[in-house]
Order: C-alpha cells, then sequence, then structure tokens
C-alpha cells in the first residue's frame, strides 16, 4: 500500500513536469505561429510610443530571444527560487512560488491567483458536497423504487439539470432570489475567515446552481451503476444470508456502485478547481474562472500559463487522490 | 444392466477421484465405504415421496409466474416434493426448466420482485409463501441457507471472506465481531481451507475457485441450517475440484444432519449425492423418485433421453451420445398437452393425447412418479427393450475404445 502511493506520487511529479513542458511550449510556439517576433512581444512591455534600442533592451531582459529550453529552465528554476526581473532602472522581485510576471498588471502571477484560490475553492467545495449528496441520494432511492413515480419525476429533473446550462439557471435564480425576493441580496464573495455566515449565505445561489448540474449528472450516473449492482450475484448472496434490505442495498450494492463515480468526481472537482468559469461569471465572483477569462482577454502570457498550470495541478492532484481512494476502496486494485 | 445404469455416473467421479487429493479421497472412503461414489441403495419401497407433515420441507403445487411485457413466464408451473432432515434431493433439469427459480422460491428471494407465486411451501411445518417478507428473512440464512453457482461473482469483491462470513453470522446472532471472526474462522477450517486464521483476512480474489466454493459452504454453514439448498455449486469448478466439493457438502449433511437440494443438469452430480431425484421439465415435474428409480428404472422419455445424452470424460466421440432432438420450449407458450411432446420420439404412437392432454404425476411404483400417457407396460417395455441397449451400446463401444482416449 505504501509503495502503491509512493509510486503513484512519483508518477504525479513527472506528469506535473511535463504538464508544464507542454504549456510552456505552447506559449512559446503559439506567438510565433501567429507571426510574432521577439521584438514584437517585447514592444508590449515598453510602454507607448517605443523607441527601437528600448524595445531591444526589454527583449534582451526579458529572455526573448533566448532558445526554448532555456527559457523554460529560467521558467522551472523561478519556480521553487524565485527571480529577479529587470525593468528598466528598477529590479523587480518575483518570490517563490514564482510562475512568472505579469507585465501588464506590474505584479507576480502567484499573488495575483492566490487572492482568487479561496473564492474558487470555496464555490467548489460548497458545490461538490450539495451535488454528492443529492445526486447520490436520488440515484439510489431512484435505482431502488425503479420505474415509480419518484423515480419518473428525478430523473425527468435530472434531465433538466444535464440538459440546462449554469448561466442560464444561475441568471434565473439571480433574478428571482436575489432582485425579485431579495432572499440573497448583493450576492459577492466575503472571506470566510471574515464573516462565515455572510459567506455561506452569500454562495448559497452559486453552490445551488452549480450543484444542480452535476447533481443532475450524479443522480443518473448512481441510478444505472445501482441497477447494474443489484442484479449483481453478490448482492443474491447477500440476500440469502437473510441480511436487512438496507444493509443489501447501502453496504453491499452502494459500496460497489460508487466507486466508478468516484473516479469521476475526483476529476469534476479537479477540473471545477481550475475555475468554476460559468459560476464565477454568472455570480461576478472573482475566482480563477474569472482570472482566467480576464488573463486571456489581456493576452496575459505568464498569468494563462499561470492558471494553466495551476489548473493542471489540480487534476492531476485531484486523480492522484482518486487513485489512492480506489486502492482503498477496492482491493483488487492494490498490488 | 441396470447396475451400470446407476453405476455410471460414479464412475466418472470414481475416475476423477485418483486425481484428487489424497484426503478428499480418505473422507470419501470413511463416508461411503461401498466405493462406488454414492450412498448404499435404500430398499425400495422404503422411501415416501408423497407429501409428508413431519418433513424438514415440503412443496405442495408451487407456481411461480412472471408477468412480462411478452406475457406470462410460467417458470415454475406446479411443483410438489418433500424432503426429510438429512436426505438429499437432486433437482435435474436444463437451463431455463425452473430449478433456480424453485430455489429462489423457497428461500423466499422472489419477494420485492414481479414474480407470482402460488402453492404452498412448509419449511419445518412453517408456511412460507404467504408469510410476510420479514420472517422470511429472519429464517433465510439461519434456518435454511443457500449456495450459489459461480464464487467469484457470488461473493463481494471488496469484503474479506472472513468479513462476509461473519457477516451471515452476526445478523442472526447477538454475538460480538470477535466471536463471529472466531466462528469464520473455525468454520474455514472446517471447509477445508489451510490456515484459516491467516486466510480469513484475504479477499475473495485471493482464493482459487475451490476455495472459494468452499467459503461460500462456510458461509452458508455459518448459522447451522436445517435446509441446504445447492443452485450449481459445481458448474463453474473444474473437474477435479468438483469431486472435493461434493465430498465436502456429503460429508458436512452427515455432521449437520441438514436436508439438502441439489440442483444442477449435471446427472453424474446427483447420482454421486442425490437420495431423491426430481427431473424437472418446462417448470413441471416430469419424475420424480429415488435415485435408483430415475438411473435404474426411468419411466418418463425426457429421462431416458437425459440418461443417453449423458456427456462422460471417458467417451472417445461425441456422435455416441444420443441427444434429445429440438431445444428446451419458451416458458411463455409452453407446447399445449404434455410439455415435451415435441420432442418426445414416443408421442406419435398414443394418438394425439400427448398433443392435447397436460399428463399429471402419476405413480409407476410405489414412490415412483412419471408424468408421461404411455401406458406402463409399454413405457417398461421400451426402457428394457430399446433404451438400456442404447445405454449398453454406449457402455460397450466405451470399453472398446478406452484405448485410443486421450
Amino acid at each position: 500500500m505504501i509503495t502503491f502511493i509512493i509510486r503513484r506520487l512519483l508518477a504525479t511529479v513527472v506528469l506535473l513536469i511535463v504538464v508544464s513542458m507542454i504549456t510552456f511550449a505552447i506559449f512559446f510556439l503559439l506567438p510565433r505561429w501567429g507571426g510574432q517576433t521577439t521584438y514584437g512581444l517585447a514592444v508590449q512591455y515598453v510602454g507607448r510610443n517605443p523607441t527601437p534600442s528600448a524595445v531591444h533592451q526589454i527583449e534582451q531582459q526579458l529572455g526573448f530571444n533566448k532558445p526554448l529550453v532555456v527559457q523554460y529552465w529560467d521558467y522551472l528554476k523561478a519556480i521553487p527560487f524565485g527571480e529577479h526581473y529587470s525593468s528598466g532602472p528598477n529590479s523587480l522581485y518575483c518570490p517563490p512560488p514564482c510562475l512568472g510576471y505579469s507585465f501588464k498588471n506590474q505584479q507576480p502571477v502567484w499573488p495575483l491567483m492566490t487572492s482568487d484560490i479561496p473564492v474558487t475553492l470555496s464555490i467548489c467545495i460548497g458545490a461538490a458536497i450539495l451535488w454528492l449528496a443529492f445526486g447520490i441520494a436520488t440515484g439510489v432511492l431512484s435505482a431502488i423504487r425503479k420505474g415509480s413515480i419518484f423515480d419518473r419525476l428525478s430523473m425527468t429533473i435530472a434531465l433538466a439539470g444535464v440538459s440546462l446550462p449554469i448561466f442560464f439557471t444561475g441568471l434565473i435564480s439571480l433574478a428571482l432570489f436575489s432582485y425579485k425576493w431579495a432572499i440573497f441580496p448583493n450576492v459577492s464573495y466575503v472571506a470566510f475567515t471574515s464573516n462565515p455566515l455572510l459567506w455561506a449565505k452569500n454562495l448559497v445561489l452559486p453552490w445551488i446552481t452549480t450543484a444542480f448540474l452535476y447533481a443532475a449528472l450524479y443522480a443518473r450516473l448512481t441510478r444505472s451503476g445501482m441497477l447494474e449492482t443489484m442484479s449483481e450475484d453478490y448482492i443474491r448472496t447477500a440476500r440469502a444470508k437473510g441480511l436487512p434490505e438496507r444493509t443489501v442495498i447501502v453496504k453491499h450494492a452502494l459500496r460497489a456502485a460508487l466507486t466508478p463515480i468516484i473516479t469521476i468526481f475526483g476529476l469534476d472537482l479537479g477540473l471545477l478547481l481550475g475555475g468554476a468559469i460559468l459560476t464565477e461569471v454568472t455570480f461576478s465572483l472573482h475566482g480563477l474562472g474569472l482570472f482566467t477569462v480576464e488573463a486571456i482577454q489581456n493576452q496575459d502570457f505568464p498569468e494563462i500559463e499561470g492558471v494553466v498550470l495551476l489548473a493542471s495541478f489540480f487534476i492531476v492532484i485531484a486523480n492522484m487522490i482518486v487513485d489512492i481512494f480506489y486502492a482503498v476502496v477496492d482491493p483488487r486494485v492494490r498490488l | 444392466m441396470a447396475a451400470d445404469g446407476t453405476g455410471d455416473p460414479g464412475l466418472t467421479n470414481g475416475a476423477v477421484e485418483t486425481g484428487a487429493p489424497d484426503r478428499v479421497a480418505r473422507e470419501r472412503r470413511v463416508r461411503w465405504p461401498g466405493g462406488r461414489g454414492r450412498p448404499a441403495p435404500a430398499e425400495p419401497g422404503s422411501v415416501t415421496v408423497t407429501p409428508r407433515t413431519d418433513s424438514m420441507l415440503e412443496v405442495r403445487d408451487l407456481r411461480v409466474h412472471f408477468p412480462t411485457d411478452d406475457g406470462l413466464v410460467k417458470a415454475v408451473d406446479g411443483i410438489s416434493f418433500s424432503l426429510d432432515r438429512g436426505r438429499t434431493l437432486g433437482i435435474v433439469g436444463e437451463s431455463g426448466s425452473g430449478k433456480s427459480v424453485t430455489s429462489l422460491a423457497i428461500m423466499g428471494m422472489h419477494h420485492g420482485t414481479n414474480a407470482k407465486l402460488g402453492g404452498q411451501i412448509f419449511l419445518d411445518g412453517e408456511e412460507l409463501v404467504s408469510a410476510d417478507a420479514a420472517r422470511v428473512r429472519a429464517l433465510r440464512g439461519s434456518k435454511m441457507a443457500m449456495i450459489f453457482q459461480d464464487p467469484l461473482s457470488s461473493l463481494h469483491p471488496f469484503y474479506t471472506v472472513g468479513h462476509q462470513i461473519a457477516e451471515a453470522y452476526l445478523v442472526h446472532n447477538e454475538v460480538s465481531r470477535k466471536a463471529a471472526k472466531a466462528h469464520a474462522v473455525d468454520l474455514l477450517g472446517r471447509v477445508g481451507i489451510p490456515n484459516p486464521t491467516t486466510r480469513v483476512d484475504d479477499y475473495p480474489h485471493q482464493f482459487s475457485g475451490g476455495m472459494r466454493q468452499r467459503a461460500m459452504i462456510a458461509m452458508a454453514l455459518s448459522c447451522d441450517p436445517e435446509l441446504l439448498i445447492a443452485d450449481e455449486p459445481t458448474t463453474a469448478l473444474d473437474v477435479t475440484v468438483q469431486a472435493q466439493i461434493l465430498d465436502l457438502m456429503a460429508s458436512l449433511q452427515e455432521e449437520f444432519g441438514s436436508a439438502v437440494i441439489i440442483i444442477t443438469h449435471d446427472l453424474g452430480v446427483v447420482a454421486e449425492i442425490a437420495d431423491d431425484i426430481l427431473v424437472m421439465y418446462a417448470g413441471r415435474a416430469a419424475e420424480y423418485g429415488t435415485g435408483e428409480d430415475i438411473f435404474d428404472r426411468p419411466a418418463h422419455p425426457y429421462a431416458w433421453g437425459l440418461l443417453t445424452s449423458m456427456p462422460r470424460l471417458d467417451r472417445a466421440r461425441a456422435e455416441r451420445l444420443v441427444p434429445i432432438p429440438g431445444t428446451p420450449p419458451s416458458l411463455i407458450n409452453v407446447p399445449s398437452g404434455c410439455p415435451f411432446h415435441p420432442r418426445c420420439r414416443y408421442a406419435a404412437s398414443l394418438n394425439g393425447r400427448c398433443e392435447t392432454e397436460v399428463p399429471e404425476l402419476r405413480a409407476v411404483a410405489l414412490g415412483h412418479q412419471a408424468a408421461c400417457h404411455l401406458p406402463l407396460d409399454e413405457q417398461r417395455r421400451i426402457w428394457t427393450e430399446l433404451v438400456t441397449t442404447q445405454l449398453a451400446r454406449i457402455a460397450g463401444t466405451q470399453t472398446a475404445s478406452t484405448g485410443e482416449d486421450e
């Protein structure tokens, strides 16, 4: 078990390095494919009415004319050790973990992102708890009462939930609960540490909107998974032992049906942590999603690179946790 | 000649026995000194197959019907039998003849499905068909237990074998988890798992096929059931292990004194351990009698067909089988009259009676019943003159061809 975890951790580190290489290479090559020159890149950082000599100086200082490998190495080195960027007369220090320096915002990328992480995290964790609880409960009840009114009704709602995009349900809920009835007025992010109650109250709508989509998906997944496991031979064995039906369903059927759902959950959560873009944009919550959107709009490559790396980090880590969890749950996975 | 009919299936297992571990062979010798692979025959006529009220299990006119979109599936349509403590009933038939549905009905496992049950099932005098689900659940696993066909898929992959056995014990007994686990270790030892104290914490996938079936048996025996139903317990196992498992079941039956139902399509298995045999066809009883009746004096053309089509390990070529023509009937559109008539080579001789009139089980001898319209003397004539010759020819070619067998 320990060796399994160590092996998995090592693989994760390797995977992260590969991801960083690919991201870096893409952002190195993309502007060049688009016809951009290193001079052109440097122009963006010089200011209005640049003199060619000033542009060349920036080109040198930021290392745009260095080969890809050297630039990647500088980038990678900056993550654990930090980096000094000289911009004209003053030297700029980017402390570790340095994911690059946003010259457009005149700030290192990492601190810009860290202020947005709690927002995304708050949305994701709350929504995840909601969608797991409701999705799985609905799925199980639908499966054991297959064909009942509850089953048909919840599966119809689930179909609607899967089909309706967040910006639709989000805007409707905002219009009704925030503006019309003012149950949750002025939805904005309040730090958990400063006012937990207001934090939760303001996040109720984003949570429900996000969770609705996923809960619908998970209800359908759980239902089909349960229906499949309920017809397994070991469920018949459990019944033949004389176990109460509740034990048969929860301990024997749900336990087995849950494992594939956990895999998907890990991926979904990892993906969402990289930025719940739709939710954040709809509710104007400044999390990683909105950060990404703005970075793309500003063509701020260091920021985009940083957020892509962070998002892939979340996915890879979530994946690793799922794998380890899987090994704990399913003894056949342990090798 | 008749003795050959009885001995044949035993012979299959006898041949296997040499390959099985010595321990099992020793057990077998202790249990059945006759060495023929089946218990000493009971005196003909001493066995009463007519329902008796003091039986461990008595099934009267059991019907299990499933309404489906295509029509009513009459999986079991009027089955009656009884079983005493310490005795073994073999239920034989092709796939879809209603064997498993019958056993699941006894276990009360059709509760919560759309199955429509009729008739009566008395377990130690207690009626089960009309009993409420909670009562049947309390009996399930404690007073009656079941062993299933495929031990790998029948064990939960995420729980240890010990946990699954202890679980069966805990649900019916007020004991600590520790005591239940100790009980599981004890049971695993009794069913012949080596190092039970360490193997108890293994998962099913760490067990071999035979060990898994032993674990299933341990699980079924955890509450000392008085009725044990084994649904094709050896089908998923290789032949050497099959013999071991059958031996284990027989010795445990002696130890626990329980009544056993063994469901199988393998005549070798029933010949090995069954006292009584019920031959099922299309959800109905075709023939019911003692093991000797079915193997030495079978009265139903379907039973003849089963005997002459029995595949054998030592048979050289498949064409020496005399298969039953046709396929088992649909249980939605069961053929009119005798359900076997489209496949029966003697049906034509009765001027259409087989196509119109459903044959009832009738006594052909004391304690031996068959559902066939053939007149008794005609039945006996066909058996002694035609079928036994066929069997003899098969036996003869075998002896002649043993040299060229692999």
